[in-house]
């Protein structure tokens, strides 16, 4: 298939019209390095962002910022750092995940996914921070949503439906986000040895707590131990971990009082600065599940008070099965050997709680199987089949990337 | 005044009919209102200069009853106003002349409290304060915060994506918001999002929020619950301009401080409130602002010495600090009644909502002066200053001929000018009927109809609160057409490789 590689939004008004005109379909994305998750697309012609780059606004005063879709998200987040900044809901990173190198997610990717990273309980998901977005719809006509300011009710807020449309609906050539100051500080308590049904009461007790906890996890200590942390890889046995952040006296002060609090709950010890920012991203980039790549990858979320009787539903029909939970037990990572057969779909996407789950990492032959994002009632699929031909009613834009069977555009 | 559509002869004629089926539709005998005098009730809503009976109301009280009411509008082709408090400022539950008024109010319990999940599960019609008075006692709220939050419901608050002055630190109710269920004007029942996060598929949830009662009627919603913080304070400090007060804003903000709320109140609107409920508001400064911190007391301290350092450095010439809780509610008293002690210093007043980038503030202050002068119309401001969201009141007497006029004019200036300046027309009363005929301002044709397209997928016969947001109405089918040249068109010159 030819790539073309358009650093202009002329360019893509130009291919949108040939496409439009020859019955041509488009895939397109960033640098591709999510390609894994959904179907793969079957087009004409791959549509890159990556070169069309660069900051255009940015004003810190205001915490705003509006970027090109195919900038690196590395250089936003460094340019955001560089002025005491950041992206608040954490955006991860799944290329090792997803068997490519680090580092090469775009910023479009990022909102088109709606990924977050461990984060999200408290800051919400991408989505929740996406203000505005310029692009150019399946009709070939010029898309404009939301706009700069942090308050805007002005019309239907399309920007949570280009967040997580997987590039179905428009392409995306700009958008518009909140930005939030960095903490001074981060702390990560630690408590060790814990059952996950106690955890789970453990990261509720925590999230409900006065002291603004923005992340907890648990990590089964066979997950623990490939945390490259020695006070989680070393001591042989389960982590629950508990973030804060703040001024330096006040994250000095919440990570004290949780530590008291817990402190019937096992030992305890606590991450600081550099251990702490290396412990999430590991977490959130769901790096133990990184290294083999032949395991098959579901992201389950499910209601938090559900991931324990969920986990123990799973694990007494795969045995096999590791895990780990993030969001306070609303995220579930899990992790089945390749010859499970169907993926383990019908135990995988039961009991959710009304919840979803998502293969993000299986072989082509599983996903012709299965479809990789949770099917949809008949009402649901109508609506949003509906919505996608609205937006793009010749089907050009990622065709069938994400409900390929049930919209039946195969 | 904004024109709304002509009613449908077909519609009315049908009046007695839809009476009966509706009778047997609603099982409370009570729940069909055809009179005039109870359909006064209904007549209007906040934004009470417009004003339109609706030809029939009905208050269903289950969901199936809903379901029903939805059912047969759509079979007989009548038009649906769904309706919770009616406090929208923008005209969001306007009933329509030849259309069903269909008020949520019965839709009132709690359905349940879910600790484990942080959620609460209530129906449309709960107010938004008895969300939080029902988990106060366990130390939890719900943090969106309007301010007519004791008399707006949650179902309205879901329509507009309604805000309230924490939402700088907390969110909007899109952010606050985990499930929604609702009913589609064809009477389906469907569930969106849960007690779990994110959505399967595209975000519905977050397309149905704040899409003003046009896309389906909500029935059940499960909203987030907050632990209430530790310690809460709030400070006032008072400027020479608001030039000044502005620009300490952008330096608390900047210096990396998330207040959990700032407001800011130009000279009129202080005077006013501090006249009203005596909250202790200086009277010799030009702007004032009410800066709250929540968090443990170690960092109210800290950060708040910052801001007492950058605020003198911005020329404050008044700060002071809460000493107690009660007087930290009698600053917000002032600042919440804001509104009334305004109303009180004239007949009428009007209430407009635009969203500026912050730093433009002197620029649209100055400009708004001009305007007030060229119109002869007072105008006070009140302002979210930490998003940017300004709230201009024009003061007005609706019986002096034409005044209304003027002042629907001098406010769609205003609205203008915050789109020139970067911002948008709402940042959370809804654009509705008021600044429906605004929306070209900040929006293409293209746009426009992009938008509408997405109506068609949920209420292809545009049956759902009509005449509302869109200026002009396409048809679904108009607007589902595109034209395509089935010619071979060259491959662009785009680089390959």
């Amino acid at each position: 298939m030819e790539t073309v590689k358009v650093s202009e939004d002329r360019q893509i008004e130009e291919l949108l019209t040939w496409a439009l005109a020859d019955q041509k379909t488009i895939n397109l994305f960033g640098r591709n390095t999510k390609k894994a998750i959904g179907y793969a697309v079957q087009a004409d012609v791959n549509l890159t962002l990556q070169d069309l780059t660069g900051v255009t606004l940015y004003e810190p005063a205001e915490l705003v910022m509006r970027a090109r879709a195919g900038s690196s998200l590395v250089d936003i987040q460094k340019t955001l750092d560089d002025a005491g900044q950041m992206l608040a809901f954490s955006p991860p990173d799944y290329g090792p995940l997803l068997g490519e190198e680090a580092g090469q997610s775009t910023l479009g990717g990022v909102f088109a996914c709606n990924l977050a990273g461990s984060d999200r309980i408290k800051a919400g998901a991408a989505r929740d921070h996406l203000l505005g977005v310029e692009g150019f719809t399946g009709r070939g006509e010029p898309f404009h949503t939301g706009s700069r300011v942090m308050k805007n009710v002005t019309g239907y807020d399309l920007c949570k439906l280009i967040a997580g449309s997987y590039g179905t609906l428009a392409i995306a050539t700009e958008f518009t986000f909140k930005v939030l100051p960095k903490p001074e500080k981060v702390r990560t308590v630690l408590v060790y040895g814990e059952a996950l049904e106690g955890a789970v009461k453990t990261m509720n007790a925590a999230v409900s707590s006065v002291h603004e906890v923005s992340a907890a996890t648990y990590l089964p200590s066979d997950v623990a131990a490939r945390v490259d942390i020695d006070l989680v890889r070393d001591p042989g046995t389960s982590v629950t971990a508990i973030k804060v952040e703040g001024p330096a006296p006040s994250a000095e002060f919440r990570c004290n009082a949780l530590r008291e609090m817990f402190k019937g709950s096992g030992e305890i010890e606590e991450l600081h600065g550099h251990r702490s920012e290396k412990f999430w991203e590991a977490v959130r980039n769901v790096k133990p599940f990184a290294e083999d790549q032949s395991r098959i990858i579901w992201k389950v979320s499910v209601p938090p008070s559900e991931a324990a009787g969920y986990l123990a539903d799973v694990k007494t029909d795969f045995p096999h099965v590791e895990y780990f939970c993030d969001w306070a037990g609303g995220l579930i990572w899990l992790s089945l050997p390749s010859d499970t057969i169907r993926g383990g779909e019908a135990r995988v996407r039961s009991g959710l709680g009304g919840g979803h789950a998502t293969l993000i990492r299986g072989s082509d032959e599983l996903k012709s199987d299965i479809s990789p994002f949770q099917p949809l009632n008949s009402i649901k699929a109508r609506i949003s089949e509906s919505i996608r031909e609205g937006f793009d009613p010749e089907g050009i834009l990622n065709p069938g990337r994400m409900y390929s069977k049930v919209d039946g555009k195969e | 005044m904004v024109m709304m559509p002509k009613p449908d002869e077909e519609v009315l004629a049908k009046r007695d009919y839809l009476i009966d089926e509706l009778r047997k539709i609603v099982n409370d005998p009570e729940g069909v209102i055809d009179q005039e005098a109870g359909l006064r009730a209904f007549e209007c809503d906040g934004l009470s200069a417009y004003r339109q009976l609706p030809m029939i109301a009905v208050l269903p009280e289950d969901k199936q009853e809903i379901a029903e009411i939805l059912k047969l509008c759509a079979r007989e082709k009548v038009n649906v106003v769904p309706r919770g408090a009616g406090t929208s400022l923008s005209g969001g539950a306007l009933p329509l002349a030849d259309g069903v008024l269909l008020g949520l109010g019965k839709f009132n319990r709690i359905l349940e409290v879910d600790y484990d999940n942080r959620c609460a599960v209530v129906q449309p019609g709960v107010t938004n304060l008895a969300i939080t008075d029902a988990v106060k006692s366990d130390g939890f709220y719900y943090a969106p915060d309007p301010s007519s939050q004791i008399a707006c419901t949650i179902g309205g608050n879901i329509a507009e994506n309604s805000g309230g002055v924490h939402c700088l630190k907390y969110g909007l109710t899109t952010n606050n918001v985990l499930g929604v269920e609702m009913i589609t004007m064809e009477g389906e029942i469907l569930q969106l999002g849960g007690k779990h996060l994110d959505a399967e598929g595209y975000d519905l949830m977050g397309i149905i929020t704040g899409s003003e009662g046009l896309l389906g009627v909500i029935t059940e919603v499960t909203v987030r619950l907050l632990k209430s913080p530790e310690h809460v304070t709030a400070q006032l400090i008072g400027f020479p301009s608001s030039e000044q007060a502005g620009d300490c804003v952008g330096q608390i903000i900047g210096s990396g401080i998330i207040p959990a709320g700032m407001e800011m109140m130009d000279k009129y609107a202080i005077h006013a409130a501090e006249e009203f409920c005596h909250a202790g508001y200086p009277l010799d400064v030009e702007a004032l602002l009410i800066v709250e911190l929540d968090g443990p007391v170690v960092e109210i301290e800290y950060n708040n010495a910052q801001i007492d350092k950058i605020a003198k450095e911005c020329g404050a010439t008044v700060i002071k600090q809460s000493q107690s809780e009660q007087e930290r509610m009698t600053f917000w008293l002032g600042r919440k009644s804001a509104f009334p002690a305004v109303g009180r210093l004239s007949p009428d007043y009007m209430c407009m909502d635009g969203t500026i980038p912050r730093s433009k503030l002197p620029e649209v202050l100055r400009r708004m002066n001009e305007l007030s002068a060229h119109y002869g119309l007072r105008v006070a401001n009140v302002f979210h200053a930490g998003d940017g969201n300004l709230h201009p009141l024009i003061l007005f007497d609706a019986n002096a001929p034409g005044e209304l006029e003027k002042c629907e004019q001098f406010g769609a200036d205003i609205l203008k000018l915050c789109v020139e300046v970067g911002g948008v027309l709402t940042g959370e009363h809804g654009v509705g009927v008021e600044k429906r005929d605004l929306m070209g301002e900040m929006f293409s044709e293209v746009d426009l109809k992009q938008q509408q397209r997405l109506k068609c997928a949920f209420d292809p016969e545009g049956r759902l609160n009509p005449g509302k947001v869109f200026p002009i109405l396409h048809r679904c089918a108009e607007l589902g057409k595109m034209h395509v040249h089935n010619g071979e068109l060259p491959f662009p010159d785009i680089p390959r490789f």
